[in-house]
């Protein structure tokens, strides 16, 4: 490395250590900039492909007032994925860009959205496990060393927050109802569980970017500390719901002073990373044929601006 | 004023606003740019969120003990009272943006009307709901606009669609029975000068778009008298009422 390019990434790291922001203009070391890419893309499409499994029911909704109030959150979720392709943007690369490496299998999504949504619990269950696993480690996210995905996440937080709780009533509901009912929970918090624990990625031992990005402070908790913050968390509000959490291993450890939890099946977590869950292939092929689909739209907008563009300036020449 | 009538007119506008809401949710997550799923998404909740309103009204009007949930989710097609073209598919972006056009410029003229409404719980509803039917016709005017005059790709697919819908535009001015005796009461306008308004509203709009009005067109009407539904309101029915009659008289 030649000497600038040192004294700027010593600076670069100094700045991080004091828990100052980077800023899109700032000098950052590519890496950093790659990373961060990386990260908030991920995570924009995690918001837009998310909208697919909750968007699967908000046709068969049963009641008005549930409709309503799932729209509302799936809307939510289609504006956090625009403010995180703006937060991406200002790392110099734009959102076509970023659609395309998502089309092409090149960009990776949260593997939950791989998981079908077969009944209506399900969107109680993704409400409460997967907003509630995604608050983890956004709310860490807030402290994040980059400043547009840091305030992003200010924003999107508190909606996160208002979708986990809504999630948890819809099973509320469900859990003071009918057997039917709770039956209905019980099946798919056990479809739903291990997907959520599997959010935070790979263990620490297996993770590759960690250590990265905690010396960076894009992360500031490792993935096991987050799953552990989660699994604390959420058992005592199963509990309080009367389900029980698909885990013989799981049992409250006084010493700790967290849960004991099994061992999560790995096997299945990089299948699914790899494409081979069971919804991969339909979700990205409804996430293209949107795309294409949408493609006349796109250029018809074009290309009326243009027009009209073109017109205002003819007629202000007109008048000139 | 008969009963049965202005339960008859309130479920004909809640049914209007459900059916299009809940035509437009379909796009939820696969809309042609992320801006115009959440801005599709936002009309469908305006919609449901009319719907409800009203259909409470209706409810409560009919006196049975019918809640908005039980009129949504129990009744067959036979009973539904929505306007044929807001059950139309979708089809493509420029289906979907006609018919909300067509639907919002008749919709925005009623409830203009409706603000001053003989009944005072259809007068404030519509005061609430007329804000947000004012945005919905401004967007579907402008997206009119923008594809109408757009690419030659675009200009082709609006005026197909408006060749496909435009049949069914004339059930919204229809004056009925039920029409006739809401004017009587003064709960609701003359649909003879909302049909004036409407036409020239639409003929600015089409003009602007560079699109051309279908002449002569067969008007197809029965679905806000219940007469004869298309054969896709029983699919829509079948998705929305799904839950509640697999899993009947439970709290959701
Ligand atoms: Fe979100
Ligand atoms: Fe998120
Ligand atoms: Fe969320």
């Amino acid at each position: 490395m030649d000497p600038k390019q040192k004294a700027l990434a010593e600076q670069f790291q100094a700045r991080i250590d004091a828990d100052e922001k980077i800023e899109p203009k700032d000098w950052m070391p590519d890496a950093y900039r790659k990373t961060l890419i990386r990260q908030i893309s991920q995570h924009a499409h995690s918001e837009v492909v998310g909208m697919l499994p909750e968007g699967n029911w908000v046709t068969r909704a049963p009641s008005l007032r549930r409709k309503v109030a799932l729209l509302a959150k799936i809307q939510d979720e289609a504006g956090h994925g625009l403010y995180l392709y703006g937060a991406a943007e200002t790392l110099g690369i734009d959102r076509e860009e970023l659609l395309e490496e998502l089309h092409t299998g090149k960009a990776k999504y949260s593997s939950i959205f791989n998981y079908p949504s077969l009944s209506w619990a399900d969107m109680g269950a993704i409400g409460w496990l997967v907003d509630g696993a995604a608050i983890m480690n956004q709310v860490m996210l807030t402290r994040t060393s980059y400043g547009p995905y840091a305030r992003a996440m200010v924003r999107i937080c508190k909606e996160e927050s208002f979708h986990q709780r809504q999630g948890y009533e819809i099973l509320l509901t469900l859990c003071r109802g009918t057997e039917a009912q709770k039956q209905m929970a019980q099946d798919s918090l056990n479809r739903w569980w291990w997907p959520s624990l599997m959010m935070f990625g790979p263990s620490d031992e297996a993770s590759t970017h960690t250590q990265q990005s905690m010396d960076w402070r894009i992360k500031r908790k490792t993935n096991d500390e987050l799953r552990q913050q989660f699994v604390d968390a959420t058992v005592p509000q199963a509990d309080f719901l009367g389900l029980t959490v698909p885990d013989p291993d799981l049992k409250w450890n006084e010493a700790r002073g967290h849960y004991d939890f099994g061992e999560i099946d790995w096997a299945e977590f990089w299948n699914v990373v790899k494409g081979n869950g069971p919804c991969n292939r339909q979700r990205m092929q409804a996430r293209i044929k949107a795309h294409e689909e949408g493609a006349w739209v796109r250029e018809a907008a074009m290309a009326y601006a243009e027009k009209r563009q073109k017109r205002q300036e003819e007629r202000k020449a007109a008048v000139a | 004023m008969p009963h049965s009538a202005f339960f008859e007119y309130l479920l004909r506008l809640g049914d209007n606003a459900l059916i299009l809401g809940h035509r437009l949710s379909e796009w939820c997550g696969h809309g042609p740019i992320l801006e115009q799923d959440i801005a599709m998404t936002n009309i469908a909740l305006d919609q449901v969120g009319q719907a409800r309103s009203l259909l409470q009204y209706a409810g409560q009007v009919e006196g049975k003990g019918r809640t908005e949930d039980q009129l949504a989710y129990l009744r067959d097609v036979g009973d539904y009272r929505n306007v044929l073209l807001v059950e139309q598919p979708n089809g493509d972006f420029a289906h979907t943006i006609t018919r909300q056009f067509l639907f919002d410029a008749f919709n925005y003229f009623q409830f203009e009307a409706l603000k001053q409404s003989s009944d005072e719980h259809l007068r404030a509803i519509a005061a609430k709901s007329f804000k947000e039917i004012a945005y919905h016709l401004r967007y579907s005017s402008e997206w009119m606009i923008r594809l109408g005059d757009g690419t030659e790709e675009s200009h082709q697919r609006m005026q197909a669609a408006l060749e496909d819908l435009w049949m069914f535009s004339g059930e919204l001015t229809e004056v009925t029975e039920v029409d006739e005796l809401m004017l009587e009461t003064g709960v609701a306008p003359d649909l003879r000068s909302i049909k004036k308004l409407y036409d020239e509203k639409v003929a600015a709009i089409v003009q602007e778009a560079t699109l051309v009005l279908p002449a002569d067109t067969w008007m197809q009407s029965g679905g806000k008298t219940g007469q004869m539904h298309s054969e896709h309101l029983g699919f829509i029915l079948a998705e929305l009422q799904f839950v509640q009659r697999a899993y009947p008289g439970m709290e959701w």
